[in-house]
């Protein structure tokens, strides 16, 4: 029953990006980060669905299926309580991002210092039609995979905007007209 | 604090009284532990581990200390509801999830001067009877949970975490829980059921206030990073002399992250009250840019009601009520307060002639229709309308009437919700459209289309 319900949830299409992640696989390596997180969390194995969503999405680029039983059977429960927490938070992706992940922030003030601007020019460098960005598709992949980008909400560093975390690294006063730059740090 | 150099270009404005940032960009300064126990780290700490905890929460009521994360409950008297005869465990957690439009001061905290925030958390835990704190830090700050992760074990390492700190029996455990870019994780109680492993949605108060029902159903003393700091200078000064500080029941110091429309943008750490508007946009953030005028101010954070700058507003009743212009506004929660705003995180943001109103509307819409949690209908509905609406004023094809559905659209989310994101997303609304009703008006055309029945339902339920 419940496998059931898992397959008609979860909706993890195909995107250009995959060919840069590892597919996802049970390692030694990911349980030991799992066991170290859920030791925090004495009083109740649930409270470490969020760190272990982290750390399979970390290395995977997105959480799969596959990811979401084995972290059910890891904290020994439902596979739909880790559904409801991967569908809930925009933090969380069902398919792969680009290798290069571009989080500009839309919000008041980044948005007045230029931030759709650089939205527009981070996309025409790309590749990526900016046009395909919605509500329940926030995240457009470029057809080579590199690059992906996405609005954030405010990133609290509104006195420098506009600002854009790429992967986890945080920039800071990016003109549009330095997309470019931006995009040259990180290359395939 | 004289001999205290800082990097060039980032001194602190001469008006600035530095407790809280007194490390932000100082030079030499690094986040390591040795660098802050050179500079009296931990001394505290030593000092309250030999108190009684009753009287560390004494001093920080005596202090006056009122909540850095938007609300200003003061902090003493909020540790002061642990249930007595209270039998289980009790948690402290840190909310770091700084996620409310305009402010950007804990992200500094966090990643120059971890162990202030450590400090202060041992010390507000031994208060409180903790023996778990977690810090729930935004998704958007993976650099920052790095450094607090790596700050916490260096702390156990030397004893001021973990079993027995410093030789007392008093054992704590600090972990930092990451979040996933939700907005309302912010949200004391949204933030628990989020600890708890689940979608966060707020929890309905009463009966469940974090003192007495929180994590685990058990007391929960929920804190924003700024005001766990500021604990630790409470205790350095005494509840007395801190409360020197600032104004009356306003007390202390706070930072104000100003963004948008000014010369200088940034974080300034000042007295709480001890400074107007004026100062502050002109002194301190060097006035408007070249050839523009200052329209309107957003004081603490998007949620906060906008001043127009050509306000002026009545204060106190009967007698004692008197004409305040906005350009002397003191900085602080009363008087925010009593001109129908609040001081609420301390984002300030600025807003010149040359922007429009129903863009700026629109963007703070959007926010809010992505954030609502979508627990209550009128925040969830409501939030995803007011959005609709301002789109088409934005996009020219809204009528006047849309202006009046879209107020009415507010006032029916303000109250009726489970959580203040039902007030937060509707405050900016109502006091744009109240303020600012001309402007918007003259976006919209008598001669649009007005959408039907039919129409409208689709743009609701359908997407555009
Ligand atoms: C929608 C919403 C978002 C909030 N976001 C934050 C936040 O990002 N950081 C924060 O410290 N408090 C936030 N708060 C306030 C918290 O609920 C809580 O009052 C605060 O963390 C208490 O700490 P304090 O007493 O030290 O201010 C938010 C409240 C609401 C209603
Ligand atoms: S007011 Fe909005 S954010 Fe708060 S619980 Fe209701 S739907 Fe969720
Ligand atoms: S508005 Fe972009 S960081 Fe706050």
């Amino acid at each position: 029953m419940s496998q059931e319900i898992l397959e008609n949830n979860v909706a993890s299409e195909p995107t250009p990006g995959e060919k840069h992640f590892p597919v996802f696989a049970v390692t030694d390596d990911i349980i030991a980060l799992a066991d170290d997180r859920i030791s925090h969390y004495p009083e109740s194995k649930l409270s470490a669905v969020l760190p272990l969503i982290h750390i399979v999405q970390h290395k995977h680029g997105f959480v799969s299926k596959e990811a979401i039983t084995w972290i059910a059977e890891k904290l020994e429960i439902e596979p739909m309580k880790v559904v409801s927490v991967v569908t809930f938070y925009p933090g969380f992706r069902q398919s792969a991002p680009g290798k290069f992940h571009y989080r500009v922030c839309r919000t008041l003030s980044c948005a007045m210092a230029g931030s759709y601007e650089l939205m527009d020019q981070i996309c025409e460098i790309t590749g990526i039609d900016r046009s395909k960005l919605s509500h329940h598709h926030p995240i457009v992949v470029s057809p080579c995979g590199v690059y992906s980008v996405e609005f954030a909400e405010c990133l609290a560093s509104c006195g420098t905007g506009p600002v854009c975390l790429v992967n986890d690294d945080f920039h800071e006063n990016i003109k549009p007209e330095n997309a470019q730059d931006l995009i040259n740090q990180y290359k395939a | 604090m004289s001999d205290i150099k800082y990097l060039p270009g980032k001194e602190p404005h001469e008006r600035e009284h530095r407790l809280i940032f007194k490390n932000i960009d100082r030079e030499g300064w690094d986040p390591s532990i040795d660098c802050y126990m050179r500079d009296g780290g931990y001394d505290q700490l030593k000092k309250a581990i030999n108190m009684e905890p009753a009287d560390i929460t004494g001093e920080v009521k005596k202090s006056g200390l009122r909540g850095r994360g938007g609300a200003g409950f003061p902090t003493g008297v909020k540790w002061g509801f642990i249930p007595p005869g209270n039998t289980k465990p009790v948690y402290l957690i840190c909310n770091c999830d700084e996620s409310e439009p305009g402010t950007f001061k804990d992200r500094y905290i966090v990643h120059q001067d971890p162990h202030q925030l450590i400090e202060g958390m041992v010390i507000s835990a031994f208060a409180v009877g903790a023996h778990t704190a977690f810090i729930y830090m935004r998704e958007e700050f993976p650099e920052a949970a790095i450094i607090m992760e790596k700050a916490i074990e260096d702390a156990r390492a030397k004893g001021f975490v973990g079993k027995n700190i410093l030789g007392s029996d008093f054992d704590l455990e600090i972990w930092v829980h990451r979040g996933a870019a939700a907005y309302i994780c912010g949200e004391e109680t949204g933030l628990i059921e989020s600890l708890e492993g689940k979608r966060p949605y707020p929890r309905i108060k009463p009966p469940y206030f974090p003192a007495a029902l929180g994590i685990y159903m058990a007391p929960t003393i929920v804190n924003n990073v700024e005001s766990l700091c500021h604990v630790k200078h409470i205790l350095e000064m005494g509840g007395e002399e801190y409360a020197k500080l600032g104004v009356d029941r306003n007390t202390g110091t706070r930072i104000l992250c100003v963004s948008g429309d000014v010369k200088n943008p940034g974080y300034f750490e000042i007295q709480v009250g001890k400074m107007t508007m004026r100062e502050l946009l002109y002194d301190v953030c060097g006035g408007p840019k070249e050839g523009k005028e200052f329209k309107a101010v957003i004081p603490g954070g998007s949620s906060s009601k906008i001043l127009r700058c050509d306000e002026t507003f009545k204060i106190g009743r009967g007698e004692d009520a008197k004409d305040l212009d906005f350009w002397d506004i003191q900085l602080d929660f009363d008087t925010l307060a009593a001109c129908g705003s609040m001081a609420g995180s301390g984002g300030v943001i600025v807003l010149d002639d040359s922007r429009k109103m129903s863009w700026v509307l629109n963007n703070i819409n959007h926010f809010y229709a992505h954030e609502s949690c979508g627990q209550c209908t009128p925040c969830r509905e409501g939030s995803t309308w007011m959005k609709k609406i301002s789109d088409r004023i934005v996009e020219g094809k809204a009528t006047p009437e849309d202006i009046t559905t879209l107020e009415e659209v507010a006032y029916q989310i303000d109250g009726k919700t489970v959580c203040a994101f039902g007030e937060a997303s509707s405050w900016p609304v109502e006091a744009i459209i109240s303020k600012f009703r001309d402007e918007l008006t003259a976006d919209t055309d008598e001669k649009n289309e007005r959408l039907s029945k039919e129409q409208l339902q689709r743009e609701m339920f359908l997407g555009k």
